[in-house]
């Protein structure tokens, strides 16, 4: 059963230096909070997961807290580049990143395996791509009954996923819903969940559709009202675009993100952003 | 960026007026948007990538083609957004959808389940066969790579959609002689490499720039100039393109976006973006 810890002692007990991290949320409920409560503690040797690593894993990246980067997507959407990332891997700045890189189907696939306990994922994908050249997690099948030959990614199981909800009720009970992307496979795939929330409820409303996560699949719940800012809660929050939009500027510069780490993770006061 | 008039004659400078009063000049970034959204016309569902896709299948929803089902891999299948999102995860998609699905299931039952008409992608790098770079760009001799955003979902789209449309920038960067990393395949070497590998859609069918239209020759799949924007000469296309362009005999001439199509362009660029 969840327990319903503090965000910081969360982190803390869950997640440790080299384990495989995902913080998942598909441009909505992207959780922020435990990113930075992350760099905060120094967490550090991390294998980060991630389909569309945006704005947050370019901040954990340009902390140094990682070694690796699974991943589909890595920008910032509708912006541009991810320049920490982009530090990183052209520059080998602050520390050299190591990258295994998929398409989305094939991520999508991977934590799919990962929550179904199998070995392996099946798609008809990378097709006449580059890709599976550079990644040791992407092979190929064979059907067994028309001998198609599909692509096999490996199952992703992290050790630790970290996602954003709407609210949970004192049982750890986790209601979220929306653009759902890729968080109930992520959650499912991992050995250790901790799920941040908008708000604790004593019951929770009915929401049609709106997917329960029962508190005995998750490790801890932490509230953490605005944990997705900059991106958004459903019936919360409305997505701060400018805030990506002026992440730009301050992500293209080592002083300037570094004065921001200073400024709004380091020395702010940890609840939130 | 230099503003053609939208009568397609030579009046450089002059801001051409219809009799109703409505602007007509456009910029060539305009026109490769309302005619990336004309290329939507009789499609019945588009998978939309975000940036110039986005506009452009918005753009044909409020003109060419108003029936158009938008899905964006972020889950939103059906999204009737009302100004163009920043985002493909913007809650208006969400919020103005006929379904909302897990991504696994984009992917999967409707992307790889081949409900699909049209993908519609931008690019970072294309050769002559339509084959897509959005990975990394190789920086030279001693230089590191220079690193783009990666796949996304762009592998699959291409392969799996009935056609795809590819938008972006005319120019030598972008128009190569040679990929640094294969993406995203288009056509491959030649017309027989989609069937070899199994692939359902047909692949890129156009690619709709600033300066004009390039479709794949149907005997070999190279990309041609079929189309000219107005005032573009195809000695220009071919300046801005890394390969040896070639050009059917005689290259149609766009026509020029009519009133209605930059009004409607205009309108839901100044609506500004959802979520502000």
């Amino acid at each position: 059963m969840a327990e319903i810890r503090t965000l910081q002692d969360a982190v803390a007990e869950l997640i440790r230096d080299g384990d495989t991290v995902a913080l998942e949320g598909f441009t909505h409920l992207i959780p922020f909070a435990a990113g930075h409560e992350l760099i905060r503690q120094g967490t550090t040797d991390l294998t980060l997961v991630r389909m569309t690593p945006d704005v947050v894993y370019d901040q954990l990246i340009g902390a140094g807290l990682a070694r690796k980067l699974v991943f589909s997507w890595g920008g910032n959407p509708g912006v541009g580049s991810l320049h920490r990332f982009r530090d990183a891997v052209e520059n080998g700045w602050p520390r050299p990143l190591e990258l295994d890189e998929h398409s989305h189907a094939g991520m999508a696939n991977r934590y799919a395996a990962g929550a179904s306990g199998l070995p392996f994922g099946v798609l008809r994908g990378y097709r006449g791509s580059d890709l599976p050249a550079r990644s040791a997690t992407v092979s190929t099948v064979t059907c067994p009954f028309t001998g198609e030959v599909l692509a096999a990614v490996a199952a992703l199981n992290p050790d630790v996923t970290v996602i954003h909800a709407q609210r949970a009720d004192r049982d750890g009970n986790v209601q979220f819903w929306g653009l759902l992307g890729v968080q109930k496979e992520a959650a499912l795939a991992a050995r250790r969940v901790l799920v941040t929330v908008e708000e604790l409820v004593d019951t929770l409303t009915p929401v049609p559709g709106g997917v329960v996560l029962p508190g005995w699949v998750i490790d801890a719940v932490a509230v953490a009202p605005g944990g997705a800012h900059p991106s958004y809660a459903t019936g919360y929050s409305v997505r701060d675009n400018d805030f990506y939009e002026n992440w730009d500027p301050v992500s293209r510069d080592r002083d300037a993100f570094t004065a921001w780490l200073k400024d709004s993770v380091y020395e702010s006061a940890g609840g939130r952003r | 960026m230099s503003a053609h008039s939208a009568t397609g004659d030579a009046g450089a400078g002059q801001a051409g007026a219809e009799q109703d009063g409505t602007a007509t000049e456009f910029t060539p970034a305009e026109l490769m948007e309302v005619n990336a959204a004309r290329a939507l016309a009789g499609a019945k569902t588009c998978f939309v990538g975000i940036g110039l896709p986005s506009t452009a299948a918005n753009l044909a929803r409020v003109t060419a083609n108003p029936g158009l089902v938008l899905i964006y891999e972020s889950g939103a299948i059906g999204s009737r957004p009302t100004r163009l999102p920043l985002s493909i995860g913007d809650g208006e998609l969400a919020e103005t959808a006929d379904a909302v699905v897990s991504v696994p299931e984009m992917f999967n039952y409707w992307l790889q389940g081949g409900r699909i008409d049209v993908g519609f992608l931008g690019a970072a790098q294309v050769d002559r066969f339509g084959n897509v770079n959005t990975t990394v760009v190789a920086g030279g001799a001693g230089r590191p790579e220079l690193r783009l955003p990666g796949a996304g979902g762009a592998p699959e789209i291409a392969a799996s959609c009935a056609r795809a449309l590819l938008v972006l920038r005319h120019s030598t960067r972008g128009f190569v002689e040679r990929l640094d990393f294969v993406t995203t395949m288009g056509h491959g070497s030649g017309p027989h490499d989609r069937a070899r590998l199994g692939m359902r859609g047909r692949g890129p069918v156009a690619v709709i720039t600033d300066l004009g239209v390039l479709r794949p020759d149907p005997e070999t799949s190279e990309l041609v100039l079929t189309e000219t924007h107005p005032d573009v000469t195809p000695d220009q296309v071919r300046a801005a393109t890394g390969w040896e362009l070639r050009t059917v005999p005689e290259p149609h001439t766009t026509a020029p976006p009519t009133p209605a199509e930059l009004t409607a362009l205009r309108r839901l660029k100044n609506a500004g973006r959802s979520d502000v």
